[in-house]
């Protein structure tokens, strides 16, 4: 299993997680505390937005600057070329509206939007 | 770049340099792969020389990186330690409280950054002149503190800090500090000691791998200095980083001893250096550049009969409290000399309040009197430090305190206009 593999395992398991996270005290505790990444960590973010992101995938070129800008790694490259957006940890900053060199990115108020 | 010249040294060589560029060496002998560096004076020619040696090629696979400030030099040398390098730079003054915030950070992230310090006096008034008053504002950073006497110690101990720091029982990173100009910017003979020695003597350079607690490796993410609740670990990582400056003290002893063995260089046992105090009836503590003229005052007094010693503090942080109280029991009397202030403390200087504490619980220490000489660079000289000492005896002998003492503490070399 390479490095990578091993540890994409490790991340999403809690019983393969190296020794360094367990602990009963604080003499057993490693020199710093590191966290292994998990998908919503802290929870669905997406709960914070007051604007949502909507694509206008008609007209997007498919240039991937709002990917590219997104600072949660929220946006994802489908395999058609296309990007969506997961709404479910989406905090709605808008930089991906801000950055679209094509404006086709719009921010909506989310109580403006009909299906909740 | 200019082509790579071998009129600096490989071998074994003695050379007359200023205090800053045996620093420089130090970094160099030390195979240290990234420097960050921003100018301040009295530090700037330590990062001038390097980016010479950098630029002749004298440093090969070394980066180094000009900033726009100290804040950025210790951010950019605490991102290019995490990913498991040998990192140096240097500072004093106003530009160590600059980058006062990522001091936090390097210590908390448990980082072995070695940076040199020319120390000067904080403004204001202006001053670029020796007084520690700089490093001891960074007292409760999480960072090592040692000071230097002499040239060849600057190069010394920067190559002992590398190899203290980068323990792993350790972790933690460290101030070399000494006097601004008057070590900095006068010339002396310093040793330049072998390259295949140097290496021998300290840690292999970190693979790519990184540190064992820290790394950044797009093949294992993970995420640092996290948010951690009240009710997570936090109070705990503060109390590791305590319990490794305590147990560092050992291993400071140890390097000490290694450094001997290897270099032939003694510092006494690393966190203090005695000097002629069998038999002294008092002593002087004492730290940084007055300890070496201290020395010649002590033989002074000694030819004409007084019993007095001196004892060189070398670590600030830890602090050598098992030696501080082995000396104390010794003497019924020390003098404590701050070239640093410590505004509303007990004593007014930083290490007198140290000692004192360190004494605090143990019966049958000696009485202390603490000291204040040379702020901002005032000239010490040998006739006041002799007539220092002259006070302890007298003192000692029959209860008389100096004149000028404010609260408690004796204030020396103060201008008076006749």
């Amino acid at each position: 299993m390479s490095e990578s593999e091993k540890w994409k395992k490790i991340n999403k398991s809690k019983e393969e997680r190296p020794k360094v996270q367990e602990y009963k005290n604080w003499k057993e505790l490693s020199p710093i505390p590191i966290s292994l990444p998990i998908d919503g960590n802290m929870g669905t973010t997406g709960d914070w937005r007051t604007f949502r992101p909507v694509i206008d995938q008609e007209n997007c070129t498919k240039c991937g600057f709002c990917w590219m800008y997104c600072p949660e790694g929220v946006i994802e490259k489908k395999e058609d070329g296309h990007f969506e957006i997961d709404l479910l940890y989406c905090k709605g900053c808008g930089i991906c509206a801000k950055e679209c060199p094509t404006k086709n990115i719009e921010m909506v108020r989310e109580s403006d939007i009909q299906d909740g | 770049m200019v082509e790579a010249t071998n009129d600096f040294v490989q071998d074994k060589e003695t050379i007359v340099i200023k205090g800053n560029i045996s620093a420089a060496y130090a970094a160099k002998s030390a195979r240290v792969q990234v420097i960050s560096a921003y100018p301040i004076t009295p530090q700037t020619t330590v990062v001038e020389k390097l980016s010479e040696f950098v630029d002749n090629g004298l440093m090969p696979g070394t980066q180094y990186i000009k900033v726009e400030s100290e804040h950025s030099v210790m951010a950019s040398v605490i991102a290019a330690s995490m990913t498991g390098t040998r990192t140096f730079t240097a500072t004093a003054g106003q530009g160590l409280f600059y980058m006062f915030e990522m001091l936090h950070w390097a210590s908390g992230t448990r980082l072995p950054i070695v940076t040199a310090i020319a120390s000067r006096g904080p403004a204001p008034p202006w001053n670029i002149w020796a007084d520690f008053t700089d490093i001891f504002s960074c007292r409760d950073t999480g960072w090592m503190t040692a000071f230097c006497a002499t040239h060849q110690e600057i190069y010394d101990e920067i190559l002992m800090s590398y190899k203290l720091c980068e323990d792993n029982e350790v972790l933690l990173p460290k101030f070399v500090a000494y006097g601004g100009f008057i070590l900095s910017h006068t010339s002396k003979p310093v040793i330049i000691e072998d390259q295949d020695l140097v290496d021998s003597f300290l840690p292999p350079l970190p693979d790519e791998k990184g540190w064992p607690h820290m790394w950044i490796d797009p093949e294992r993410p993970i995420m640092f200095g996290n948010l951690i609740m009240p009710s997570g670990f936090y109070y705990e990582f503060r109390m590791k980083i305590h319990d490794a400056m305590v147990r560092a003290k050992e291993k400071i002893k140890s390097v000490a001893k290694d450094f001997e063995k290897i270099f032939g260089r003694n510092y006494g046992n690393g966190l203090i250096q005695e000097y002629k105090m069998d038999g002294a009836e008092v002593g002087m503590v004492i730290y940084g550049d007055l300890a070496l003229q201290m020395e010649q005052a002590v033989d002074d007094l000694r030819e004409e009969g007084y019993k007095v010693g001196m004892v060189k503090l070398r670590h600030f942080r830890p602090f050598p409290v098992e030696d501080i109280i082995e000396i104390a029991k010794k003497v019924p009397l020390l003098g404590v000399v701050d070239r640093a202030t410590a505004f509303g403390s007990p004593t007014g200087g930083p290490v007198s309040c140290e000692v004192k504490t360190a004494l605090h619980d143990v019966k049958g220490t000696a009485r202390i009197l603490p000291m204040i000489n040379g702020l901002g660079g005032r000239e010490v000289t040998l006739d006041q430090q002799k007539n220092q000492l002259k006070i302890l005896i007298k003192l000692n002998e029959t209860g008389e305190l100096p004149k000028d003492m404010l609260y408690g503490t004796f204030w020396d070399g103060l201008l008076e206009v006749k």
